[in-house]
């Protein structure tokens, strides 16, 4: 049974999370809550956990102890096709894109609408059209993945991503391989999709320059002790940082 | 109208087309289909204005709606009054329609017969060349090796050694067996039709030694090793790491294709050697529990039937197709393209080429037999 929190309303709240790949544990005890509409950056040096934490976040590992609940709702402990459907309102975004190369980009975007809604061909050609509007790509709908730039196919796949106006979006890493101003124009894409959808979002990152553009929240995992060890605005935890870890991280080891 | 559904509703009023947009737009629910040009047409309003105060929960369906509304009214030259919609819908259609992180895609190819004909042609003349090249290179690569200046990694050729090899043995041994099986079975029946049946020696000796030890021995082979050298070859282009040796001047014919192509050429022969006395084995069984031959007959019978010149054919046969089928595995694999779904496309075409390649050379090599 889920022990009531009554205190909060969070959008995703993880408690007492413990990862582990076999008996090696690679994160122990991380709770933290993200609220809705926030931008919350999952932070730390490379070999923390990062990605591994957020691929528990959407159930492609299982916590060896602890839950992930959304909206009240325990993620961890719900059945597989409760899950699924919890799944349909998450979007995100792989590190590399992961869009499927024998697909357009059309195809890409259309795929979770074909899957998921009862939408027609018709309909779902001009949502499909929005959708890669809204990133950029408009007239791109017949290339496919291999024809395109990196960083359009990182966009294609926001574009997959929110395909079906998801509630929560995970991105992994999205400025991995992009140049500074392609990095800045998905910071920017990313703001704005929060704010005009309402989008909570999640986002796995070291680079610094995206943490202080798009991120309310900062949650910091530390190598070291194998667990969350700062919370808070990035400009606060750069300016009080609670411990040295974290002062050479947000300072880039000044 | 219910608030759960979405709701459209345009009236014309002096010239401008107000249109009125109500209930929940849910994704889940569908786009309206909205004939704007025939409305145009009939109504022909000079501009447009939206009324949300009814609009209770949208997402991007509606934002998709407007969209396309807006694109019609653009086309047809009806100026659009967006103040009517909410904020945010507002910023979305800015973004959706925003010329600055637009760029457009040009140089689209054409979809001409003519053009694509072309673009095949050129296509093809492309894999020729680098086909020719890769020969050349491969070559050259020989002989370094015979000049003792090659690069080859002998590690590689072990392992390829011990993959074509002994690892090939039990599927060569099932397919040779029943090869031989089959041709017996034959001879036992069709020659028996015409009391001829004593020649199935003659039979099992003359196709296995001659023809099919060598061919099903490269049939597996090309499906075993051939795809499994594409395959490799071509993960290695998708994760760069034959760029990773061409940027450190290491020639890929020394490093790739020489431990491959040489591995295979000695495994070949002898591959073909037991799947000829497995065959003949599996021959040397029916004829035994069929007819009333003892193995000692049928042997006798077999080795005065062929001569070493037969047996001799069908071992350059197995070496050549060895060099075929590393050659066409190696190929493939380096022409493989950089993503993930040509890996699999380089794994079927070293198969398919290397199946052609091995059976058309077997008819050149009983051709050229023929006039010696």
């Amino acid at each position: 049974m889920v022990e009531p929190v009554a205190h909060i309303d969070a959008t995703i709240e993880v408690r007492h999370l413990t990862m582990a790949y076999g008996s090696t544990v690679i994160m122990r005890d991380v709770s933290f809550d993200v609220l809705e509409g926030e931008i919350a950056v999952i932070m730390g040096p490379s070999g923390s956990g990062k990605s591994t934490l957020m691929k528990h976040l959407v159930g492609l590992y299982e916590p060896t102890e602890g839950q992930v609940v959304y909206n009240g709702e325990s993620f961890t402990e719900a059945g597989p096709a409760r899950r699924n459907e919890l799944l349909r309102s998450f979007g995100v975004l792989y590190q590399n894109g992961a869009l499927w190369g024998s697909m357009t980009l059309a195809e890409n975007v259309a795929f979770p609408l074909e899957e998921y809604t009862k939408l027609s061909k018709g309909e779902i050609a001009e949502v499909v059209q929005l959708k890669l509007a809204l990133v950029g790509l408009r007239g791109f709908e017949t290339y496919f993945p291999s024809e395109i730039s990196g960083g359009m196919r990182k966009r294609a796949a926001l574009a997959r991503a929110i395909a079906m106006d998801p509630k929560i979006l995970f991105f992994d890493e999205p400025s991995a391989g992009l140049d500074p101003v392609s990095s800045r124009r998905l910071d920017d894409l990313i703001l704005r999709l929060r704010d005009y959808f309402g989008t909570t979002v999640v986002i796995v990152t070291h680079e610094l320059p995206s943490i202080f553009a798009v991120g309310d929240k900062a949650i910091y995992l530390d190598t070291e002790e194998r667990t969350v060890t700062a919370i808070g605005s990035p400009r606060a935890l750069q300016d009080h940082p609670p411990n040295e870890r974290v002062r050479l991280f947000m300072t880039r080891g000044g | 109208m219910t608030d759960a559904s979405n709701h459209v509703e345009t009236r014309l009023q002096n010239e401008v087309l107000i249109v009125t947009l109500a209930g929940r737009w849910m994704l889940a629910d569908g786009v309206p289909a909205y004939d704007w040009r025939r409305l145009f047409e009939e109504e022909q309003p000079a501009s447009i204005r939206f009324e949300t105060r009814e609009l209770k929960h949208w997402d991007s369906s509606l934002v998709a709606f407007v969209l396309r509304l807006v694109n019609w009214a653009e086309k047809q030259g009806i100026s659009v009054d967006p103040d009517g919609l909410p904020d945010n819908i507002l910023n979305l259609l800015e973004l959706a329609t925003s010329v600055s992180n637009l760029s457009r895609a040009d140089g689209e190819p054409s979809d001409s017969p003519v053009a694509r004909l072309g673009n095949q042609a050129i296509a093809r003349a492309t894999t020729a060349n680098e086909a020719l090249s890769f020969l050349g290179d491969t070559v050259i690569s020989v002989g370094r090796l015979l000049t003792g200046r090659s690069r080859m990694r002998w590690r590689e050729f072990w392992t390829v050694i011990q993959d074509a090899g002994p690892s090939a043995l039990p599927i060569v041994t099932l397919i040779s067996f029943l090869v031989g099986l089959i041709l017996a079975f034959l001879g036992t029946t069709v020659l028996a039709q015409f009391g001829a049946g004593i020649y199935t020696a003659h039979l099992v000796g003359f196709g296995m030694l001659r023809e099919l030890g060598a061919m099903m021995t490269a049939i597996i082979m090309v499906g075993r090793t051939g795809a499994s050298f594409a395959a490799s070859i071509g993960t290695m282009r998708v994760g760069e790491e034959l760029d990773a040796f061409q940027t450190l001047g290491v020639p890929i014919s020394d490093y790739i294709v020489l431990p491959r192509l040489l591995a295979l050429t000695l495994m070949m022969p002898l591959l073909t050697l037991y799947a000829d006395v497995i065959g003949i084995g599996g021959g040397m069984l029916v004829s035994v529990t069929m007819q009333d031959v003892t193995p000692r007959l049928f042997l006798n019978t077999l080795i005065n039937a062929v001569h070493l010149n037969d047996f001799v054919i069908g071992i350059v046969k197995g070496t050549v197709f060895g060099v075929l089928i590393a050659i066409t595995g190696c190929l493939r694999g380096i022409q493989c393209g950089s993503n993930s779904e040509a890996v699999g496309k380089a794994t079927t075409s070293a198969v398919v080429t290397g199946t052609t390649l091995v059976i058309l050379s077997n008819a050149i090599i009983d051709w050229l037999a023929t006039l010696g």
